[in-house]
């Protein structure tokens, strides 16, 4: 005898349809949305910036002069704080002297958008401070040559070495414990002795950029590695499948689409050492390039060149990501 | 240990056909395999002395209960497990890790994503230094045995359900193996879609020199696919029956309903659901309290 009644069961969740929810956790969105939401996520911080910039009662805390009046330690475009400007100006009237004149203004290392967006231009076409200095351009394949080599030779190493402890437990015991250990160490700290080996060129900036990836690198290929599928191992086996081939024939190939999107990531942490790296033993590249402009206040230069960084960033991953669409076309996590 | 047979009343049609296969030389043969796991201090015998042997394109089907290690006992064959004792012999050689001789079909879905449906075919072929025309030119033929042919250069995910597993079966077949392994291949199929694989695979089998070693949870599959079924007990896994089946080939969805089919399924009834646990083992269902204030009789 059963003697329980079922309410009403819950109608099958579609995804895109729970009504009566604000807070829809993971609902998909549409592609003009997703388009509309991306190009926001450029557009707000740079309205937000050009707020602060452009409309003169938002922050603005200095003041330029641009008539030093009677002042005599004031000069045109200098630019001195809200409240020793009033107090020059509450000082000219008493002792009835000409007052100084000048606009509300950010500090010198906040430019203004449409300088930097200049500055885009201008500093490629500025001549390099010093006889043998470099210029932006020089600069900055200086460093994209220091990164390519860098991630490179970890990589040479790093895939391989990760791929053979993922998929064979005595490796893995091995070379993790230590790997572990080592990523911890902050790879700038290796700075000096990079120099001592390798003497102050490429060589010490790669060896950084290197130590910084190749741990790390070991340990998430490693992972990713042993999370590839056994059941296909097994399926091989059955069909007749040996030794190292089960590695290059069904291990490999099934994690591909996972470790290239590895590499990725990787990569993006390979740029962010590249500064550090350059700027140990004699600077170069694009960190020269930063160091010499803020010497000079051209921070409008600074910020250009920064941006620079995160363009060619994005602009390798974005180019690596449809590279990637093209390479694995069976796999459905990357569409 | 000698199973107990189960004597069915078998048609002189049956009986021949059977005797014809006993008569044919044996495939496979288990003798005294026996598996023990090992979790911590305590030991769970999953098999225990389990013997039987297999003729030449026989499909036997193995049955039993939840717990009875028809899984273990299958990957045992197919070399994936090593047995704690006993021995399985094929083609009167003991068999040492997997091989290309046992094909098997997994209850998961095991097409490699990454290859095209031909080359998950051929992949059996190439792992056996098999040139790439030749072996493409076999899966050519399969992939047209199984009318499949004009999926040949989709990859897996484009496939229905039912499709991978055809594919999966005849990746298993083209290497040639002496013994096809079967480890519940259609349970993650809906119920149409496995009906028709069960017609499907008779049709393959009828066709092929293969002997067929089939585990399945689905009485009604096992009573529709088998020449004889394998009943194991649980707890340890052992054996408890053997069943030849009393119903004439080639067989037809229609044989469902025969009076044969029924005392088949009547005897699997009585072997697997009402015994097994010794008396005060019985497992207790608590009592469901009364919880709709709608008075309407369920019973």
């Amino acid at each position: 005898m059963l003697q329980i009644s079922v309410a009403a069961s819950h109608p099958a969740a579609d995804g895109d349809a729970v009504p009566g929810q604000w807070f829809r956790v993971r609902a998909p969105l549409s592609r003009r949305l997703r388009v509309i939401l991306a190009v926001l996520s450029f557009v707000l911080p740079i309205t937000l910036w050009s707020a602060v910039s452009y409309v003169p009662f938002l922050w603005h805390p200095d003041v330029l002069i641009s008539d030093p009046g009677d002042v005599d330690f004031f000069m045109p475009g200098m630019r001195v704080t809200k409240a020793s400007f009033a107090e020059e100006i509450a000082d000219a009237k008493a002792s009835n002297t000409a007052p100084p004149v000048g606009v509300p203004c950010n500090p010198v290392y906040l430019p203004a958008p449409g300088d930097v967006l200049v500055a885009f231009y201008t500093s490629f076409t500025t001549p390099p401070a010093d006889q043998d200095g470099l210029w932006l351009h020089q600069s900055l394949w200086q460093s994209i040559q220091t990164i390519f080599w860098g991630f490179v030779i970890s990589s040479l190493i790093g895939v391989p070495l990760g791929i053979l402890c993922g998929a064979h437990n005595g490796a893995a015991r091995l070379v993790e414990p230590f790997a572990e250990f080592f990523r911890y160490l902050p790879a700038p700290a290796f700075g000096t002795l990079a120099v001592a080996v390798l003497g102050i060129y490429a060589g010490p900036k790669i060896a950084i950029i290197v130590i910084g990836t190749l741990f790390q690198q070991i340990l998430i290929i490693a992972n990713t590695t042993r999370k590839a599928d056994f059941s296909l191992v097994e399926a091989a086996l059955t069909l007749g499948t040996k030794n190292l081939r089960l590695l290059s024939s069904v291990v490999i190939p099934s994690v591909l689409p996972d470790l290239y999107r590895d590499q990725r990531i990787l990569l993006g942490w390979a740029w962010t050492y590249l500064i550090v790296a350059e700027l140990i033993g004699a600077t170069t590249g694009i960190s020269l390039f930063i160091t010499q402009q803020s010497r000079y206040q051209h921070y409008a230069n600074v910020y250009a060149a920064i941006a620079m960084i995160g363009i060619l960033g994005l602009g390798t991953d974005l180019v690596l990501a449809a590279l990637g669409r093209k390479l694995f076309p069976w796999d459905r996590a990357a569409a | 240990m000698s199973v107990p047979l189960s004597h069915l009343d078998q048609s002189p049609a049956v009986r021949e056909r059977l005797d014809r296969m006993k008569a044919r030389e044996v495939i496979l043969e288990v003798e005294g395999l026996s598996k023990t796991f090992q979790t911590g201090r305590s030991a769970i015998t999953a098999l225990e002395d389990i013997s039987f042997r297999t003729h030449r394109r026989e499909f036997l089907c193995i049955v039993g209960p939840s717990g009875c290690g028809k899984s273990t006992l299958v990957r045992i064959l197919a070399g994936l497990e090593t047995a704690s004792g006993g021995r399985v012999l094929l083609d009167g050689r003991p068999v040492n890790g997997p091989g290309r001789e046992r094909g098997m079909v997994f209850q998961g879905y095991t097409l490699f994503p990454w290859l095209t449906v031909r080359r998950n075919v051929m992949f059996g072929l190439r792992m056996n230094d098999i040139g790439h025309a030749e072996a493409a030119k076999q899966a050519n033929e399969w992939l047209g045995l199984i009318g499949l042919d004009k999926f040949a250069d989709a990859y897996p995910h484009q496939l229905s359900g039912g499709m991978k597993q055809r594919v999966a079966i005849i990746r298993a077949l083209v290497n040639r193996p002496r013994i096809l392994l079967m480890d519940e291949p259609f349970s993650a199929l809906d119920a149409q879609t496995r009906a028709l694989m069960q017609s499907y695979l008779l049709e393959i089998w009828k066709k092929v020199d293969i002997t067929v070693v089939f585990i399945t949870h689905d009485l009604d599959e096992a009573i529709f696919l088998a020449d004889r079924i394998l009943v194991l007990a649980p707890h340890p896994g052992r054996l408890q029956e053997l069943i030849e089946v009393p119903i004439i080939r080639p067989r037809l969805p229609g044989h469902c309903h025969s009076a044969e089919f029924a005392a088949t399924k009547a005897r699997l009834d009585a072997l697997i659901h009402h015994t097994g646990r010794p008396a005060g083992e019985e497992e207790v269902y608590p009592t469901v309290p009364l919880l709709t204030d709608v008075r309407d009789e369920v019973e």
